[in-house]
C-alpha cells in the first residue's frame, strides 16, 4: 500500500481501476482482517478517535467520537452503517472517483466500521445519476462476497457483514443523514427531527451510522499504520490526507490526494496547474457551493477545518470552484440560489419560500429592476433564513453562505448593479 | 420483520411484467417492509418503460400495499423518477456552479438550438428529451451532460452533432 497517499496512490501503482485481485496483492483487506479478528470493537474506535479522523463529507465531526454514540451490548439488536455517497454538492467530485477506481478501500473502510459498530448490514447510498460508479461498485461488492469478505462468518470468524446498493431517486437533500434515512426507507427525503440523533435511532428505528465515501476510505490505512503515522500526514493539526479538487478556469482541473492543510496556493497553482491564460481569481468557494467565498487575500491559507473556518468559511468537501474575473459574482450567486430553491425539500418555511424569493430578487437586480435597499433586503434574510436554528435543517443556512459573504467581497458589483441596471466593469 | 405478500389482482397484473414484479419482490424480500421498497420499485418500472403513468404507479402501490397517493408523494419528490413520458434519449445538461463557470448557460442555449426544443421538451420524433440537472459530479469536466447512463464532458458546443448522432 501507498503509505502517503492511502486512498489514491493505489491507483497510479496498478495503472487505472483497482480490481479485487490488485487490492489484495497491494495489502488490501489486511486491515479488515486484522481488526475483525484481532481487536475489540472499541480498540477499533479508540484508534480512529486517537487519529483524530473528521467526516470528509463538509461537516468534519470527528469519525471516532461518532462511532461511540452506538449503543454496544448483547441485547441492542440490529444496527445499520450506511455510507452517503450520495455526492450532490456542487462542485464535487472526489468520491465518484473513489468509487470509480477504488472501491474496495470503501468496502474495507465499511467491514472496519461495521466491526467497531457492531452493524450486520451496510448500505451504500449512492446517487442515482453515478451509472459508472454504481457498475464497479456492485462488481467490487460481489467479488467482496466470492471471496468471503463479505457475507456470513467473515475471515473465519462469527461476524456477519451484509452490503447492499441503494441507488438515490434523485435529491440533494439526500446528503443530510436523516433526510439520506429516510430516502433509504423508500420515503420522502425530507430530515428528521433531531435528537433522536441516528446512532441512537437511524435507519428503520435502529441505531445508524452514516459516514461520507471519503471517511470511510480512510480507515483501513488507520488500522495498519497506526494513528501516529496517520498524525503524520497531515501538514498542519488536522490529520491525514485529503481529496482536494478544483474546477473552474484553471489550467489542468482535477483532483490530488495531499496533505490536510495544504494551501490554497500550492493546490491551484502547483496542482491545478494555475489560471488560463486571459483569466485572473476574483474568488473561490473552498469546499462546495455551500461555502462561503474566499478571495485573494485567503490564498496562503492552509485547506484544513480549523483554518478555512476562521477565514470565516468551510473547508467542507475540498474540492474548490474557482470564480474568474470573466463571472459576474451577482450572476455567480443567481446561479447557486437556483441551485438551492429548488433543492429545497420544502418541509419548512424559510427555505421553501424565502430561497426562491431571494432567487427572484438576484434575477431582479439582473435584470435591471434592483432598487436602493434590495442589498439590505438580501443581508436580512442571509441573516434569518441562514440562522441555525431558524430552518428544520441546515440546508438553507448552507444556501446563504455564498451569498453573505459575495455581498461581503463583491459588494461593488452588486451596487453597480442595483444603480446602473448592468453588470460593473471587470476589476483589474 | 416479514409480511404477507398481498395476492395479485389481475388488474395490476396486466400493468407490470412478470419479470418487473419478480425484480420488485426480490427487493422487498430484502428490505424491513415492502414500502421501504418504493423507489427501487419505481426505478425497476421506469427503466423499461422510461416513466411512470398513472397505471404503473397504481400497480407499484398496489403491489407494495400502499397508498396511491402516499407512493406519488416519493414519485415527485425525485429528479430521476418521471411521471411524464420521455423520449428515446433522456439528456440531462448540468446547470450547477462549476459547469456555469465554464459557459453551461450558452451551451444549453446551443442544445435547445440544435435539438429544436425548448428544456423540458421533447423532439417531436420522440428522439430527445432535454431537462436540466444539478452538478453530475464531474466538474473537472465541465461543462457536462447526460445521455442516458453516459456521462459526457467537456462538452464542446461548437460540435453538438458529433455528441447526439450516437443516440439514435
Amino acid at each position: 500500500m501507498d503509505d502517503v497517499r492511502p486512498l489514491i496512490g493505489i491507483i497510479d501503482a496498478v495503472g487505472g481501476r483497482v480490481g479485487l485481485d490488485d487490492y489484495e496483492s497491494h495489502g488490501g483487506y489486511d486491515a479488515a482482517r486484522r481488526a475483525v479478528t484481532e481487536m475489540a470493537p472499541s480498540d477499533v474506535i479508540d484508534l480512529v478517535k486517537d487519529a483524530n479522523l473528521r467526516g470528509r463529507g463538509g461537516a468534519g465531526f470527528p469519525t471516532g467520537m461518532k462511532w461511540s454514540f452506538v449503543p454496544q451490548g448483547p441485547d441492542v439488536g440490529l444496527k445499520y452503517l450506511v455510507c452517503n455517497a450520495d455526492e450532490m454538492e456542487p462542485g464535487t467530485f472526489k468520491d465518484r472517483y473513489l468509487i470509480t477506481y477504488n472501491p474496495h478501500v470503501l468496502v474495507e473502510g465499511m467491514i472496519i466500521g461495521a466491526h467497531a459498530i457492531g452493524a450486520e448490514q451496510g448500505y451504500v447510498f449512492l446517487r442515482g445519476e453515478y451509472h459508472e460508479p454504481g457498475a464497479e461498485l456492485e462488481r467490487a461488492i460481489a467479488d467482496a462476497y466470492a471471496k468471503g469478505l463479505l457475507g456470513q462468518g467473515i475471515f473465519g470468524t462469527e461476524t456477519n457483514f451484509d452490503l447492499r446498493l441503494h441507488r438515490s431517486g434523485g435529491r440533494y437533500i439526500c446528503g443530510e443523514e436523516t433526510a439520506l434515512l429516510n430516502a433509504l426507507e423508500g420515503k420522502r427525503a425530507q430530515p428528521r427531527q433531531k435528537p433522536p440523533f441516528p446512532p441512537a435511532s437511524g435507519a428503520w428505528g435502529r441505531p445508524t451510522i452514516v459516514n461520507n465515501v471519503e471517511t470511510f476510505c480512510n480507515v483501513p490505512g488507520i488500522v495498519r499504520n497506526g494513528a501516529e503515522w496517520y498524525h503524520g500526514l497531515g501538514a498542519t493539526d488536522d490529520a491525514g490526507t485529503k481529496l482536494y479538487g478544483v474546477s473552474g478556469r484553471v489550467n489542468k482541473p482535477g483532483l490530488w490526494e495531499l496533505p490536510i492543510g495544504t494551501t490554497v496556493r500550492e493546490i491551484i497553482d502547483e496542482h491545478a496547474g494555475g489560471m488560463q491564460d486571459g483569466y485572473k481569481l476574483r474568488g473561490f468557494l473552498p469546499g462546495g457551493a455551500s461555502t462561503d467565498f474566499l478571495v485573494e487575500e485567503h490564498l496562503d491559507l492552509a485547506m484544513d477545518y480549523g483554518t478555512i473556518q476562521a477565514a470565516g468559511s468551510r473547508m467542507g468537501t475540498g474540492t474548490m470552484i474557482i470564480m474568474d474575473d470573466s463571472i459576474c459574482p451577482v450572476d455567480m450567486c443567481r446561479n447557486l440560489e437556483h441551485f438551492f430553491a429548488q433543492e429545497s425539500c420544502g418541509f419548512c418555511t424559510p427555505c421553501r419560500e424565502g430561497l426562491p424569493w431571494v432567487e427572484s430578487l438576484l434575477i431582479d437586480i439582473l435584470e435591471g429592476r434592483g432598487e436602493e435597499g434590495d442589498l439590505d433586503i438580501l443581508a436580512r434574510n442571509a441573516q434569518f433564513i441562514g440562522g441555525p436554528t431558524n430552518t428544520f435543517c441546515l440546508h438553507a443556512p448552507g444556501a446563504m453562505e455564498p451569498l453573505q459573504s459575495a455581498l461581503k467581497y463583491f459588494r461593488e458589483d452588486f451596487e453597480h448593479y442595483i444603480q446602473n441596471g448592468t453588470r460593473a466593469p471587470s476589476p483589474g | 420483520m416479514t409480511q404477507a405478500v398481498p395476492q395479485p389482482l389481475e388488474s395490476f397484473v396486466q400493468v407490470l411484467a412478470d419479470e418487473e414484479i419478480d425484480e420488485i419482490e426480490h427487493e422487498c424480500a430484502q428490505l424491513p417492509d415492502r414500502e421501504s421498497a418504493a423507489i427501487d420499485a419505481m426505478m425497476i418500472v421506469q427503466k423499461r418503460r422510461g416513466w411512470i403513468s398513472d397505471e404503473s404507479l397504481g400497480a407499484i402501490a398496489r403491489l407494495l400495499g400502499m397508498s396511491v397517493e402516499a407512493l406519488d408523494s416519493v414519485a415527485t419528490f425525485y429528479n430521476l423518477i418521471f411521471r411524464q413520458p420521455v423520449g428515446r434519449h433522456v439528456v440531462m445538461v448540468c446547470d450547477s456552479v462549476s459547469c456555469y463557470v465554464m459557459g453551461a448557460d450558452g451551451l444549453r442555449g446551443r442544445i435547445e438550438e440544435h435539438l429544436g426544443i425548448r428544456t423540458g421538451e421533447t423532439t417531436e420524433d420522440d428522439r430527445f428529451t432535454l431537462l436540466p440537472i444539478v452538478c453530475l459530479g464531474a466538474c473537472d469536466r465541465a461543462p457536462t451532460l447526460m445521455i442516458d447512463e453516459e456521462l459526457i464532458g467537456p462538452v464542446d458546443a461548437e460540435n453538438l452533432e458529433a455528441v447526439f448522432s450516437r443516440f439514435e
